[in-house]
Protein backbone atom coordinates (compact mmCIF):
# COMPACT_ATOMS: atom_id res chain seq x y z
CA UNK A 1 0.00 0.00 0.00
CA UNK A 2 2.59 2.52 -0.53
CA UNK A 3 2.22 5.68 -2.04
CA UNK A 4 3.89 9.12 -2.59
CA UNK A 5 1.73 11.07 -0.48
CA UNK A 6 3.00 12.51 2.04
CA UNK A 7 1.17 12.17 5.17
CA UNK A 8 3.16 13.74 7.65
CA UNK A 9 5.24 16.58 6.86
CA UNK A 10 8.98 17.37 8.61
CA UNK A 11 6.92 19.70 10.86
CA UNK A 12 4.71 16.93 11.99
CA UNK A 13 1.87 17.96 10.47
CA UNK A 14 -0.70 15.91 8.91
CA UNK A 15 -2.71 16.68 6.08
CA UNK A 16 -5.47 18.88 7.38
CA UNK A 17 -2.99 20.57 9.48
CA UNK A 18 -3.44 18.63 12.44
CA UNK A 19 -0.84 17.30 14.75
CA UNK A 20 -0.46 13.23 15.36
CA UNK A 21 -2.12 13.45 18.44
CA UNK A 22 -5.10 15.67 17.71
CA UNK A 23 -8.53 15.22 17.38
CA UNK A 24 -10.62 16.52 14.50
CA UNK A 25 -12.91 19.24 15.51
CA UNK A 26 -16.27 18.13 16.87
CA UNK A 27 -19.64 19.09 17.77
CA UNK A 28 -22.49 17.19 19.61
CA UNK A 29 -25.71 17.86 20.39
CA UNK A 30 -28.55 16.17 22.46
CA UNK A 31 -31.87 15.82 21.68
CA UNK A 32 -32.35 16.91 17.97
CA UNK A 33 -35.50 14.70 17.24
CA UNK A 34 -38.80 15.44 19.01
CA UNK A 35 -39.84 12.00 17.86
CA UNK A 36 -37.74 9.56 19.02
CA UNK A 37 -37.04 8.84 23.14
CA UNK A 38 -33.57 10.45 22.87
CA UNK A 39 -31.54 11.46 20.04
CA UNK A 40 -28.18 13.37 19.44
CA UNK A 41 -26.09 14.79 16.01
CA UNK A 42 -22.52 14.46 15.82
CA UNK A 43 -19.65 16.11 13.80
CA UNK A 44 -16.36 15.05 14.02
CA UNK A 45 -13.95 16.80 11.31
CA UNK A 46 -16.33 15.82 7.59
CA UNK A 47 -18.79 13.09 9.75
CA UNK A 48 -21.99 13.57 10.20
CA UNK A 49 -24.30 11.17 12.07
CA UNK A 50 -27.59 10.88 13.59
CA UNK A 51 -28.47 8.81 16.40
CA UNK A 52 -32.31 7.95 17.46
CA UNK A 53 -33.32 6.02 20.66
CA UNK A 54 -36.97 4.22 21.27
CA UNK A 55 -37.00 2.76 24.35
CA UNK A 56 -37.33 0.28 26.79
CA UNK A 57 -40.02 -0.91 25.29
CA UNK A 58 -41.85 -4.40 24.37
CA UNK A 59 -39.30 -6.73 22.08
CA UNK A 60 -41.00 -7.67 19.17
CA UNK A 61 -40.41 -10.34 17.84
CA UNK A 62 -40.92 -12.38 20.67
CA UNK A 63 -38.21 -15.08 20.35
CA UNK A 64 -35.64 -12.42 21.32
CA UNK A 65 -36.96 -11.30 24.54
CA UNK A 66 -34.38 -12.22 26.78
CA UNK A 67 -36.87 -12.68 30.38
CA UNK A 68 -33.65 -11.38 32.52
CA UNK A 69 -33.01 -8.69 30.67
CA UNK A 70 -33.44 -6.01 28.31
CA UNK A 71 -31.63 -6.47 24.97
CA UNK A 72 -29.86 -3.88 22.71
CA UNK A 73 -30.73 -3.83 19.00
CA UNK A 74 -28.72 -1.51 17.32
CA UNK A 75 -29.02 -0.40 13.72
CA UNK A 76 -25.43 1.42 11.86
CA UNK A 77 -26.88 2.82 8.23
CA UNK A 78 -25.11 4.79 6.11
CA UNK A 79 -26.78 6.91 3.73
CA UNK A 80 -26.58 6.09 -0.18
CA UNK A 81 -25.32 9.81 -0.41
CA UNK A 82 -22.88 9.92 2.54
CA UNK A 83 -19.54 8.58 0.27
CA UNK A 84 -18.32 9.60 -3.10
CA UNK A 85 -19.05 6.82 -5.03
CA UNK A 86 -22.92 6.07 -4.12
CA UNK A 87 -23.34 3.57 -1.72
CA UNK A 88 -25.90 1.00 -2.50
CA UNK A 89 -28.39 0.99 0.67
CA UNK A 90 -29.33 -1.67 2.53
CA UNK A 91 -27.84 -3.94 5.55
CA UNK A 92 -24.53 -5.37 3.84
CA UNK A 93 -22.14 -7.05 5.80
CA UNK A 94 -19.82 -4.37 6.93
CA UNK A 95 -22.85 -2.37 8.47
CA UNK A 96 -23.92 -5.45 10.01
CA UNK A 97 -20.74 -6.44 11.69
CA UNK A 98 -20.57 -2.60 13.01
CA UNK A 99 -24.42 -2.49 14.72
CA UNK A 100 -23.45 -6.20 16.37
CA UNK A 101 -19.59 -4.59 17.84
CA UNK A 102 -21.68 -1.21 18.88
CA UNK A 103 -24.66 -2.81 20.51
CA UNK A 104 -22.30 -5.12 22.57
CA UNK A 105 -20.36 -1.97 23.43
CA UNK A 106 -23.63 -0.20 24.52
CA UNK A 107 -24.95 -3.25 26.56
CA UNK A 108 -21.44 -2.85 28.79
CA UNK A 109 -22.71 0.94 30.69
CA UNK A 110 -26.45 0.47 30.12
CA UNK A 111 -28.51 -0.97 33.06
CA UNK A 112 -29.78 -3.92 31.11
CA UNK A 113 -31.10 -5.97 34.24
CA UNK A 114 -33.63 -3.22 35.19
CA UNK A 115 -36.01 -3.78 32.12
CA UNK A 116 -36.59 -7.97 31.26
CA UNK A 117 -37.86 -8.75 28.51
CA UNK A 118 -37.61 -5.25 26.99
CA UNK A 119 -36.15 -3.79 24.00
CA UNK A 120 -33.91 -0.44 23.59
CA UNK A 121 -33.39 0.36 19.96
CA UNK A 122 -30.66 2.55 19.03
CA UNK A 123 -31.00 3.71 14.69
CA UNK A 124 -26.99 5.35 13.80
CA UNK A 125 -27.58 7.08 10.43
CA UNK A 126 -24.49 8.07 8.88
CA UNK A 127 -25.00 11.29 6.90
CA UNK A 128 -21.84 11.64 5.70
CA UNK A 129 -18.84 9.73 6.10
CA UNK A 130 -14.99 10.23 6.11
CA UNK A 131 -13.39 7.46 7.98
CA UNK A 132 -14.20 6.73 11.69
CA UNK A 133 -17.73 6.52 11.55
CA UNK A 134 -18.09 3.21 14.17
CA UNK A 135 -16.52 5.67 16.82
CA UNK A 136 -18.47 8.25 15.38
CA UNK A 137 -21.73 6.53 16.13
CA UNK A 138 -21.13 4.85 18.92
CA UNK A 139 -20.12 8.61 20.35
CA UNK A 140 -22.82 9.70 19.25
CA UNK A 141 -25.25 6.39 20.39
CA UNK A 142 -24.44 6.99 23.93
CA UNK A 143 -25.33 10.50 24.17
CA UNK A 144 -28.79 9.43 22.66
CA UNK A 145 -28.97 7.00 25.23
CA UNK A 146 -28.73 9.37 27.99
CA UNK A 147 -30.73 11.91 26.69
CA UNK A 148 -33.60 9.24 26.48
CA UNK A 149 -33.49 8.37 30.20
CA UNK A 150 -31.99 5.01 29.92
CA UNK A 151 -30.23 4.40 33.43
CA UNK A 152 -26.46 3.37 32.44
CA UNK A 153 -23.39 3.85 34.24
CA UNK A 154 -21.13 5.36 32.32
CA UNK A 155 -21.10 7.26 28.73
CA UNK A 156 -18.80 5.61 26.29
CA UNK A 157 -16.17 7.98 24.28
CA UNK A 158 -15.29 6.53 20.80
CA UNK A 159 -11.94 7.02 18.89
CA UNK A 160 -9.80 5.19 16.10
CA UNK A 161 -5.61 5.76 16.33
CA UNK A 162 -3.98 4.62 13.02
CA UNK A 163 -0.81 4.40 11.34
CA UNK A 164 0.16 5.89 8.08
CA UNK A 165 3.68 6.63 6.18
CA UNK A 166 4.95 5.29 10.01
CA UNK A 167 3.75 7.38 12.16
CA UNK A 168 1.02 6.56 14.66
CA UNK A 169 -2.50 9.25 13.70
CA UNK A 170 -4.96 10.08 16.48
CA UNK A 171 -8.25 9.95 14.53
CA UNK A 172 -7.66 9.24 10.85
CA UNK A 173 -9.30 11.18 8.06
CA UNK A 174 -10.11 9.44 5.03
CA UNK A 175 -7.23 10.15 3.10
CA UNK A 176 -4.98 8.28 6.07
CA UNK A 177 -7.26 5.62 6.36
CA UNK A 178 -7.28 4.64 2.55
CA UNK A 179 -3.85 5.17 2.44
CA UNK A 180 -2.37 4.35 5.77
CA UNK A 181 -1.43 0.84 6.99
CA UNK A 182 -3.30 0.38 10.06
CA UNK A 183 -6.36 1.50 11.92
CA UNK A 184 -7.43 0.92 15.50
CA UNK A 185 -10.64 1.85 16.47
CA UNK A 186 -11.52 1.58 20.20
CA UNK A 187 -13.68 2.58 22.48
CA UNK A 188 -13.63 2.38 26.75
CA UNK A 189 -15.64 2.96 29.89
CA UNK A 190 -13.78 6.16 30.88
CA UNK A 191 -14.71 6.05 34.66
CA UNK A 192 -13.06 2.05 35.21
CA UNK A 193 -10.43 2.39 31.14
CA UNK A 194 -12.25 -0.70 30.19
CA UNK A 195 -11.80 -1.39 26.80
CA UNK A 196 -15.44 -2.35 24.98
CA UNK A 197 -14.39 -1.64 21.90
CA UNK A 198 -11.30 -2.52 20.08
CA UNK A 199 -10.70 -3.89 16.42
CA UNK A 200 -7.43 -3.76 14.18
CA UNK A 201 -7.43 -3.21 10.83
CA UNK A 202 -3.43 -3.55 9.05
CA UNK A 203 -0.69 -4.41 11.19
CA UNK A 204 0.83 -2.94 14.22
CA UNK A 205 4.06 -3.85 16.41
CA UNK A 206 3.51 -4.70 19.92
CA UNK A 207 5.48 -0.99 20.68
CA UNK A 208 3.34 1.03 18.34
CA UNK A 209 -0.09 -1.29 19.35
CA UNK A 210 0.79 0.20 23.31
CA UNK A 211 1.72 3.82 22.25
CA UNK A 212 -1.53 3.82 19.85
CA UNK A 213 -3.55 2.55 22.84
CA UNK A 214 -2.70 5.08 25.33
CA UNK A 215 -3.15 7.86 22.60
CA UNK A 216 -6.57 6.74 22.21
CA UNK A 217 -7.47 6.52 25.89
CA UNK A 218 -6.08 10.40 26.56
CA UNK A 219 -8.50 11.47 23.40
CA UNK A 220 -11.20 9.44 24.65
CA UNK A 221 -11.33 11.40 28.16
CA UNK A 222 -11.38 14.51 26.18
CA UNK A 223 -14.09 13.47 23.54
CA UNK A 224 -15.91 11.98 27.03
CA UNK A 225 -15.98 15.94 28.44
CA UNK A 226 -17.70 17.15 25.54
CA UNK A 227 -20.60 14.27 25.55
CA UNK A 228 -21.01 15.45 28.66
CA UNK A 229 -21.20 19.16 28.30
CA UNK A 230 -23.48 18.23 25.22
CA UNK A 231 -25.80 16.61 27.62
CA UNK A 232 -25.98 19.35 29.95
CA UNK A 233 -26.43 22.05 27.88
CA UNK A 234 -29.19 20.48 27.04
CA UNK A 235 -30.39 21.11 30.21
CA UNK A 236 -28.70 24.37 31.16
CA UNK A 237 -31.81 26.37 32.34
CA UNK A 238 -30.92 26.93 35.62
CA UNK A 239 -31.91 23.84 37.65
CA UNK A 240 -34.49 24.86 40.40
CA UNK A 241 -37.14 23.67 42.89
CA UNK A 242 -39.13 20.58 42.19
CA UNK A 243 -42.48 20.05 43.77
CA UNK A 244 -43.64 17.07 46.03
CA UNK A 245 -46.84 15.68 44.54
CA UNK A 246 -49.81 15.65 46.65
CA UNK A 247 -52.57 14.92 44.32
CA UNK B 1 -43.05 29.99 45.20
CA UNK B 2 -40.92 30.98 48.19
CA UNK B 3 -39.63 28.25 50.02
CA UNK B 4 -38.42 28.31 53.70
CA UNK B 5 -36.80 24.87 54.54
CA UNK B 6 -33.18 24.21 53.53
CA UNK B 7 -32.91 23.46 49.58
CA UNK B 8 -30.10 21.86 48.68
CA UNK B 9 -28.49 23.10 45.55
CA UNK B 10 -29.97 21.44 42.38
CA UNK B 11 -27.62 20.35 39.67
CA UNK B 12 -27.62 18.85 36.08
CA UNK B 13 -26.11 15.67 36.50
CA UNK B 14 -25.04 12.82 33.49
CA UNK B 15 -24.60 8.69 33.68
CA UNK B 16 -21.56 8.30 35.46
CA UNK B 17 -20.75 11.75 37.39
CA UNK B 18 -19.87 11.18 41.01
CA UNK B 19 -22.84 11.88 43.38
CA UNK B 20 -21.05 11.45 46.44
CA UNK B 21 -18.05 9.39 48.27
CA UNK B 22 -18.93 11.00 52.16
CA UNK B 23 -21.82 7.56 52.72
CA UNK B 24 -24.47 8.98 51.69
CA UNK B 25 -27.26 6.68 50.81
CA UNK B 26 -27.87 5.37 47.28
CA UNK B 27 -31.40 6.14 46.03
CA UNK B 28 -33.32 6.06 42.99
CA UNK B 29 -31.23 6.23 39.61
CA UNK B 30 -28.03 5.93 41.04
CA UNK B 31 -25.43 2.75 41.40
CA UNK B 32 -22.37 1.93 43.74
CA UNK B 33 -19.25 1.54 42.65
CA UNK B 34 -16.33 1.20 44.84
CA UNK B 35 -18.06 2.60 47.92
CA UNK B 36 -19.06 5.40 45.71
CA UNK B 37 -22.29 6.82 44.44
CA UNK B 38 -22.39 7.80 40.98
CA UNK B 39 -25.83 8.74 38.57
CA UNK B 40 -27.28 6.37 36.20
CA UNK B 41 -29.25 9.03 34.71
CA UNK B 42 -29.62 12.79 33.24
CA UNK B 43 -31.40 14.49 35.63
CA UNK B 44 -31.27 16.23 38.71
CA UNK B 45 -29.13 15.91 41.70
CA UNK B 46 -31.89 15.76 45.22
CA UNK B 47 -30.42 14.64 48.03
CA UNK B 48 -33.28 13.81 50.96
CA UNK B 49 -33.17 12.47 54.54
CA UNK B 50 -29.03 10.82 53.66
CA UNK B 51 -29.91 9.21 50.18
CA UNK B 52 -28.87 10.73 46.86
CA UNK B 53 -31.37 10.65 44.41
CA UNK B 54 -31.34 11.62 40.84
CA UNK B 55 -34.58 12.96 39.40
CA UNK B 56 -34.88 11.88 35.62
CA UNK B 57 -35.50 14.72 32.99
CA UNK B 58 -36.56 11.75 30.54
CA UNK B 59 -37.55 8.53 30.03
CA UNK B 60 -39.94 6.17 30.11
CA UNK B 61 -43.15 6.05 33.21
CA UNK B 62 -42.07 3.11 35.64
CA UNK B 63 -45.53 2.53 37.38
CA UNK B 64 -45.20 2.73 40.81
CA UNK B 65 -48.83 0.70 43.00
CA UNK B 66 -51.50 3.03 43.28
CA UNK B 67 -50.55 5.79 40.66
CA UNK B 68 -53.46 6.90 38.75
CA UNK B 69 -52.66 6.78 35.26
CA UNK B 70 -53.71 8.08 31.71
CA UNK B 71 -54.02 5.00 29.22
CA UNK B 72 -55.00 4.10 25.66
CA UNK B 73 -56.67 0.57 24.84
CA UNK B 74 -54.31 -0.80 22.29
CA UNK B 75 -55.66 -4.67 21.98
CA UNK B 76 -58.56 -6.80 22.71
CA UNK B 77 -58.40 -10.19 24.16
CA UNK B 78 -61.34 -12.22 25.25
CA UNK B 79 -60.82 -11.50 29.04
CA UNK B 80 -58.36 -8.76 28.65
CA UNK B 81 -57.33 -5.39 27.43
CA UNK B 82 -54.04 -4.26 26.42
CA UNK B 83 -53.39 -0.48 27.59
CA UNK B 84 -50.35 1.70 26.48
CA UNK B 85 -49.71 3.71 29.75
CA UNK B 86 -46.45 4.94 28.67
CA UNK B 87 -44.19 2.22 30.43
CA UNK B 88 -41.79 -0.03 28.89
CA UNK B 89 -44.44 -2.84 28.43
CA UNK B 90 -48.46 -2.70 28.05
CA UNK B 91 -50.69 -3.36 31.13
CA UNK B 92 -53.19 -5.95 31.06
CA UNK B 93 -56.75 -4.79 32.56
CA UNK B 94 -58.74 -8.11 33.49
CA UNK B 95 -62.25 -8.08 33.29
CA UNK B 96 -62.09 -8.65 37.02
CA UNK B 97 -61.01 -5.46 37.36
CA UNK B 98 -63.31 -3.32 35.43
CA UNK B 99 -66.95 -1.94 37.23
CA UNK B 100 -68.99 -3.79 34.67
CA UNK B 101 -69.85 -7.22 34.39
CA UNK B 102 -68.49 -8.48 30.69
CA UNK B 103 -69.24 -11.95 29.87
CA UNK B 104 -66.37 -14.08 28.31
CA UNK B 105 -65.27 -12.55 24.63
CA UNK B 106 -67.53 -9.56 25.34
CA UNK B 107 -65.04 -7.24 26.05
CA UNK B 108 -65.22 -5.36 22.97
CA UNK B 109 -68.52 -4.56 23.72
CA UNK B 110 -67.26 -2.27 26.70
CA UNK B 111 -63.84 -0.98 25.87
CA UNK B 112 -62.49 -0.47 22.12
CA UNK B 113 -59.20 -0.18 20.20
CA UNK B 114 -58.31 4.01 20.86
CA UNK B 115 -60.51 4.19 24.02
CA UNK B 116 -58.77 6.32 26.77
CA UNK B 117 -59.03 5.26 30.43
CA UNK B 118 -58.07 6.14 33.59
CA UNK B 119 -56.71 3.13 35.70
CA UNK B 120 -54.83 2.88 38.88
CA UNK B 121 -51.77 0.43 38.64
CA UNK B 122 -52.50 -2.54 40.80
CA UNK B 123 -49.13 -4.01 41.13
CA UNK B 124 -45.70 -4.13 39.05
CA UNK B 125 -43.56 -7.22 39.95
CA UNK B 126 -40.42 -7.94 40.35
CA UNK B 127 -40.10 -9.31 36.48
CA UNK B 128 -41.98 -5.55 36.02
CA UNK B 129 -44.86 -7.11 34.62
CA UNK B 130 -47.90 -5.00 35.12
CA UNK B 131 -51.54 -4.72 36.10
CA UNK B 132 -54.24 -1.81 36.47
CA UNK B 133 -57.45 -2.16 37.57
CA UNK B 134 -60.78 0.44 36.74
CA UNK B 135 -62.18 -1.11 39.91
CA UNK B 136 -61.35 2.45 42.30
CA UNK B 137 -63.22 5.72 42.71
CA UNK B 138 -63.09 7.71 40.08
CA UNK B 139 -61.56 5.38 37.42
CA UNK B 140 -63.03 5.28 33.95
CA UNK B 141 -63.18 5.19 30.46
CA UNK B 142 -62.85 8.95 29.61
CA UNK B 143 -65.33 10.25 26.45
CA UNK B 144 -64.50 12.20 24.25
CA UNK B 145 -61.26 15.12 25.45
CA UNK B 146 -57.59 15.43 23.71
CA UNK B 147 -55.12 13.75 24.96
CA UNK B 148 -51.65 15.29 25.29
CA UNK B 149 -47.95 13.73 26.25
CA UNK B 150 -45.48 15.23 28.51
CA UNK B 151 -42.05 13.67 30.51
CA UNK B 152 -43.47 11.82 33.61
CA UNK B 153 -40.65 13.38 35.99
CA UNK B 154 -42.34 16.98 35.07
CA UNK B 155 -45.91 15.60 36.64
CA UNK B 156 -45.48 17.05 40.01
CA UNK B 157 -44.76 20.86 38.46
CA UNK B 158 -47.70 20.42 36.27
CA UNK B 159 -49.57 19.68 39.49
CA UNK B 160 -47.94 22.27 41.27
CA UNK B 161 -48.22 22.43 45.20
CA UNK B 162 -51.14 21.19 46.51
CA UNK B 163 -53.35 20.99 43.20
CA UNK B 164 -51.94 24.88 42.95
CA UNK B 165 -51.13 25.06 39.16
CA UNK B 166 -53.22 22.33 37.96
CA UNK B 167 -56.32 24.25 39.63
CA UNK B 168 -55.47 27.81 37.98
CA UNK B 169 -55.37 26.09 34.76
CA UNK B 170 -58.93 24.16 34.95
CA UNK B 171 -60.20 27.57 36.37
CA UNK B 172 -58.50 29.83 33.82
CA UNK B 173 -59.56 27.91 30.95
CA UNK B 174 -62.55 26.25 32.29
CA UNK B 175 -61.43 22.76 30.96
CA UNK B 176 -61.91 19.60 32.61
CA UNK B 177 -58.53 17.72 32.96
CA UNK B 178 -56.98 14.69 34.21
CA UNK B 179 -53.11 14.56 34.70
CA UNK B 180 -51.86 10.68 34.60
CA UNK B 181 -48.50 9.66 36.87
CA UNK B 182 -47.27 8.41 33.58
CA UNK B 183 -47.47 11.64 31.96
CA UNK B 184 -50.55 11.31 29.96
CA UNK B 185 -52.77 14.53 30.27
CA UNK B 186 -56.68 14.32 29.03
CA UNK B 187 -58.10 17.27 28.05
CA UNK B 188 -61.97 18.51 27.49
CA UNK B 189 -63.36 21.42 26.94
CA UNK B 190 -64.21 24.43 23.93
CA UNK B 191 -61.53 23.60 21.32
CA UNK B 192 -59.47 26.85 21.84
CA UNK B 193 -59.69 26.59 25.58
CA UNK B 194 -58.10 23.17 25.14
CA UNK B 195 -55.60 24.36 22.84
CA UNK B 196 -54.36 27.34 25.31
CA UNK B 197 -54.64 24.25 28.34
CA UNK B 198 -52.31 22.03 26.09
CA UNK B 199 -49.77 24.89 25.37
CA UNK B 200 -49.53 25.83 28.82
CA UNK B 201 -48.78 22.30 30.29
CA UNK B 202 -46.26 22.14 27.10
CA UNK B 203 -44.65 25.07 28.59
CA UNK B 204 -44.48 23.84 32.30
CA UNK B 205 -43.06 20.57 30.43
CA UNK B 206 -40.33 22.52 28.54
CA UNK B 207 -39.32 25.05 31.76
CA UNK B 208 -39.81 22.84 34.52
CA UNK B 209 -36.14 23.96 35.96
CA UNK B 210 -37.22 27.55 35.98
CA UNK B 211 -38.55 29.59 38.36
CA UNK B 212 -41.73 31.77 38.84
CA UNK B 213 -43.24 29.49 35.97
CA UNK B 214 -47.21 29.82 37.61
CA UNK B 215 -47.17 33.30 36.61
CA UNK B 216 -45.68 33.38 33.38
CA UNK B 217 -48.04 30.25 32.86
CA UNK B 218 -51.12 32.24 34.29
CA UNK B 219 -49.94 35.17 32.44
CA UNK B 220 -49.22 33.67 28.96
CA UNK B 221 -52.96 32.01 29.61
CA UNK B 222 -54.64 35.15 30.42
CA UNK B 223 -52.83 37.12 27.31
CA UNK B 224 -53.93 34.35 24.83
CA UNK B 225 -57.61 33.52 26.01
CA UNK B 226 -59.55 37.04 25.08
CA UNK B 227 -57.58 36.63 21.39
CA UNK B 228 -58.75 33.42 21.03
CA UNK B 229 -62.52 34.37 20.33
CA UNK B 230 -61.32 36.85 17.82
CA UNK B 231 -58.62 35.86 15.81
CA UNK B 232 -57.10 32.04 15.54
CA UNK B 233 -53.72 31.89 15.20
CA UNK B 234 -53.42 28.40 16.55
CA UNK B 235 -51.89 26.10 14.15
Amino acid sequence: MDSDIVMVDDKGKRLDGRKADELRPMKIEAGVLPNADGSAYLEIGKNKVLVAVYGPRECHPRHLQNPTKAIVQCKYNMQSYSVGDRKRPGPDRRSQEISKIISEALEAVIQVELFPRASIDVYIEILQANAGTRCAGLTAASVALADAGIPMRDLIPSVAVGKANGHLLLDLNKEEDNYGEADLPLAIIPKTNEVVLLQMDGHLTREEFDTAMKMGVTACHEIYEMQKDALRRRYSVAAEEEQEVDE
Amino acid sequence: MENMNERPKREVVVPGDLLDDKGLRPGSGTYVLDGNVYSSLLGVKSIRSNYVNVIPLSGRYLPQTADTVVGTIIDIGPSNWLVDINAPYPAPLHVNEVPWRVEFGDTARFLKVGDIIMAKILMMDETNKIQVTMNESGMRKLQGGHVIKISYSKVPRVIGKGGSMIQMIKSITDCRIFVGQNGVIWIEGELDNVLVAAKAIKMIDEEAQSSNLTERVKEYMEKTLPAVERADDQE
